[in-house]
């Protein structure tokens, strides 16, 4: 696979293994974190924690837009789903994820609420084109990556003239979040994060570009190295990463050359920022009020907000208390040290963010991981 | 002669199905007849009965049904009748059998083009033709436009089974081999690449075939060495094996870098963010052999053009958990895990 396979090659990557190896001090540990679910994705299903040194362990951080949902957010797009007029549209991986009461999107479609799966923000525009006595609200879900495709989405609607199409908004921020976990606020199960450096984002960092971490890197001492999702990639990024604990340097670095500037996607950044603007504070699942970490429309688009179109109010629900999801995405805890893991909480039964979605760090190690565990 | 008894031809052209199609007179007779009759014509359904007598040989009978619900209906390399006739074949051969009769059963939804009921039908019939099986009794049910997805089609088929022979999840053994019949993912992948707002650009189309011939080909070369036989359809290769491995007790240790997956196939699945291991199949099967009979089988395979790619990808161990493990072409381990609900396309 073009493109793809030069980037998985086997012989590399036990080049780049025996590099790390000779790089870390064996008298030390290092622990980096990978904020973004892709990252986590992606060690596990090439296997990458067997061929890194013991020492050097990678902590799989809360970027997966699915597993952050807080449950409100489900509930009222089940109770939005449920109103007779809207066809909600939703991406595919949002349809298992349970709300407050257990109950999902899936459950609500097979209850009779006309919610369709979408692999597009235009697909949900050709919907309220083909049924213009419906609502259509699209489900909008995702880091700065998924944004742009919704703001272009918005501005397609207004260009046709299309009075029934919305947006329920759940887009948030990934150097905020970031800053969240450094600063070790508000979490339930307390303290400060306990790693020494950070794998970067790729995809969004494809978006806002390098400068962003800047100031986070600056501020917390830590080093920040953003990476390709290919399993090469990644083993080069934590190479840096190493390497720049060994020096005590604490800089952004960039391993996604090939996608990534400092700067970013000028272009995808303006049609953001004339749609949307940061909410005050915004709900993570297992996080809990992240200040500055969500984005909604402006007020100048509140024609296409679903929240003011459909007077949506949000009921916050808290996490179960005995679920380590807050200590396991700050690093504190592995996902074998939470009860609930593989008893109540399994990937059928979720209970708690980091099992919701595969690419949540417990579904990842449910999944893929399990054998370690248990042999 | 008895075809002058009804004055109307069906317009097959321009014609829809209508509910007087099902409702038992007429123009049932005629839609049966007319198309149904001339597209799988034998001499059992010619009878127009509401059942077929056929002999049996001597020894053991084998029966499977199965239901067709697929969208869409039309598909590089296939549509829903040729997949219900190579589907109910294979379930047939992959108990070792000779597959015999079928029986087909169709739900059309009021409105439904006679044109691509009969392109259906014909693909049905020549499918059956081919794989040397006869669609011997059927039934037709119209429902109103709403109540399905343009046609649902449910096949019931019989077939022979030759003495000594009696494939079984519980007669592997540890050390036995994994052998597949060819690359993996092509069907699901041809039909996510037509799926409405998911169409992409790919040659890549369905394995849909009939496995009969190949797996005499096996019998006749590993005879009852061969412990299971099992076509990776809905769930792909991931959900056989975990299913097995329930069964037999054991687990099963892949190696990636054997399982064959066609480039086009692995990066249509990148793109969704699928799993090529988790997608489904309709002309491939998965075998387990005794170690010392795994290579004369495979060579077997490799001799019938749809074994052409086979390949030996893993074993049976012994895990109590039952876990299928796969060592990656990258050199780590991870679990193929059961899936969970339908795997569905990532946000990114």
């Amino acid at each position: 696979m073009k493109y793809a396979d030069e980037f998985r090659d086997k012989t590399i990557a036990q080049g780049l293994a025996r590099a790390i190896g000779a790089e870390a001090k064996s008298q030390r540990d290092y622990r980096f974190m990978e904020f973004c679910g892709g990252h986590t994705h992606a060690i596990f299903r090439y296997g990458l924690e067997d061929i890194l040194p013991a020492n050097v362990r990678m902590i799989h951080g809360p970027g997966c837009p699915v597993c952050v949902l807080p449950a409100s957010r489900i509930d009222m797009a089940i109770r939005l789903a449920e109103l007779p007029q809207v066809t909600l549209c939703i991406y595919g991986d949002l349809m298992r994820v349970p709300g407050s009461q257990g109950k999902s999107l899936l459950s609500a479609k097979a209850f009779g609420a006309d919610i369709r799966m979408v692999y597009s923000t235009l697909d949900a525009i050709l919907i309220a084109e083909q049924a213009p006595n419906r609502e259509v609200v699209f489900f909008a879900i995702g880091f700065e990556t998924t944004t742009p495709p919704t703001a272009v989405m918005i501005r397609l609607a207004e260009k046709k003239w299309l009075k029934n199409v919305s947006v329920f908004c759940n887009h948030v921020l990934t150097p905020a979040a970031m800053h969240s976990i450094l600063e070790g606020q508000d979490i339930h199960n307390g303290g400060r994060i306990e790693v020494d450096g950070f794998l970067g984002p790729a995809h969004v960092s494809t978006i806002i570009g390098t400068k962003p971490y800047e100031v986070l890197a600056e501020k917390f001492g830590k080093p920040i190295v953003i990476g390709g999702f290919e399993p090469l990639d990644m083993m080069q990024a934590i190479l840096m990463l190493v390497r720049q604990v060994n020096e005590s340097r604490y800089e952004v670095e960039n391993q996604y050359s090939r996608a990534v500037t400092r700067k970013g996607n000028r272009r995808a950044k303006e049609k953001v920022s004339d749609i949307f603007e940061v909410r005050d504070q915004f709900e993570w699942r297992g996080l809990g009020l992240v200040p500055h970490s969500g984005l909604k429309l402006k007020q100048a688009y509140a024609q296409f907000d679903a929240e003011m179109r459909f007077a949506m109010h949000e009921v916050r629900v808290a996490d179960n208390p005995t679920c380590e999801c807050g200590a396991i995405l700050r690093g504190l805890k592995g996902p074998v040290d939470c009860k609930l893991f593989g008893t109540v909480c399994t990937p059928e039964t979720p209970i708690g963010s980091c099992m919701v979605s595969s690419e949540g760090a417990c579904a990842a190690h449910w999944t893929y991981g399990r054998f370690r565990i248990i042999n | 002669m008895r075809a002058r008894a009804y004055q109307r031809k069906i317009d097959i052209k321009n014609g829809r199905v209508d509910l007087s199609h099902g409702a038992g007179g007429r123009a049932m007779a005629q839609l049966i007849s007319g198309l149904f009759h001339e597209a799988f014509g034998n001499e059992w359904l010619a009878r127009g009965n509401d059942q077929a007598a056929f002999d049996v040989d001597a020894g053991r009978m084998v029966m499977t049904t199965d239901s067709y619900v697929v969208s869409p209906l039309f598909f590089p390399g296939g549509n829903i009748g040729s997949l219900a006739v190579h589907g109910t074949v294979n379930d047939v051969a992959m108990g070792g059998a000779r597959p015999l009769y079928l029986s087909a059963s169709f739900i059309i939804e009021e409105g439904f083009r006679f044109s691509d009921l009969k392109t259906i039908a014909d693909s049905m019939g020549e499918a059956a033709r081919a794989a040397g099986v006869y669609i011997i009794t059927g039934d037709t049910k119209v429902v109103e436009r709403g109540k399905a997805d343009g046609v649902f089609v449910s096949m019931t088929g019989v077939g022979a089974l030759a003495d000594g022979l009696d494939l079984s999840a519980e007669k592997i053994r540890v050390g036995d081999r994994v052998l597949v019949s060819g690359s993996l993912g092509d069907h699901g992948a041809a039909i996510m690449s037509r799926r409405q707002n998911l169409a992409f650009e790919t040659e890549i189309a369905s394995d849909s075939a009939a496995l009969h011939d190949l797996v005499s080909l096996m019998v006749a070369a590993g005879g009852s060495s061969i412990r299971v036989m099992r076509d990776p359809t809905r769930g792909g290769l991931a959900a056989l094996l975990n299913e097995i491995a329930h069964q037999s007790g054991l687990g099963f240790r892949l190696q990636e870098e054997a399982i064959p997956v066609k480039p086009a196939v692995a990066a249509a699945c990148e793109l969704l963010g699928l799993d090529p291991l988790y997608v489904a199949n309709e002309g491939k099967l998965v075998a387990i052999v005794a170690p010392d009979m795994a290579d004369a089988v495979l060579a077997a395979m490799r001799a019938h053009p749809l074994g052409r790619d086979a390949a030996d990808i893993g074993e049976a161990v012994t895990d109590n958990h039952q876990f299928v493990q796969l060592s990656t072409s990258f050199g780590g381990g991870r679990i193929v895990d059961w899936l969970w609900g339908e795997q569905l396309p990532r946000i990114c």
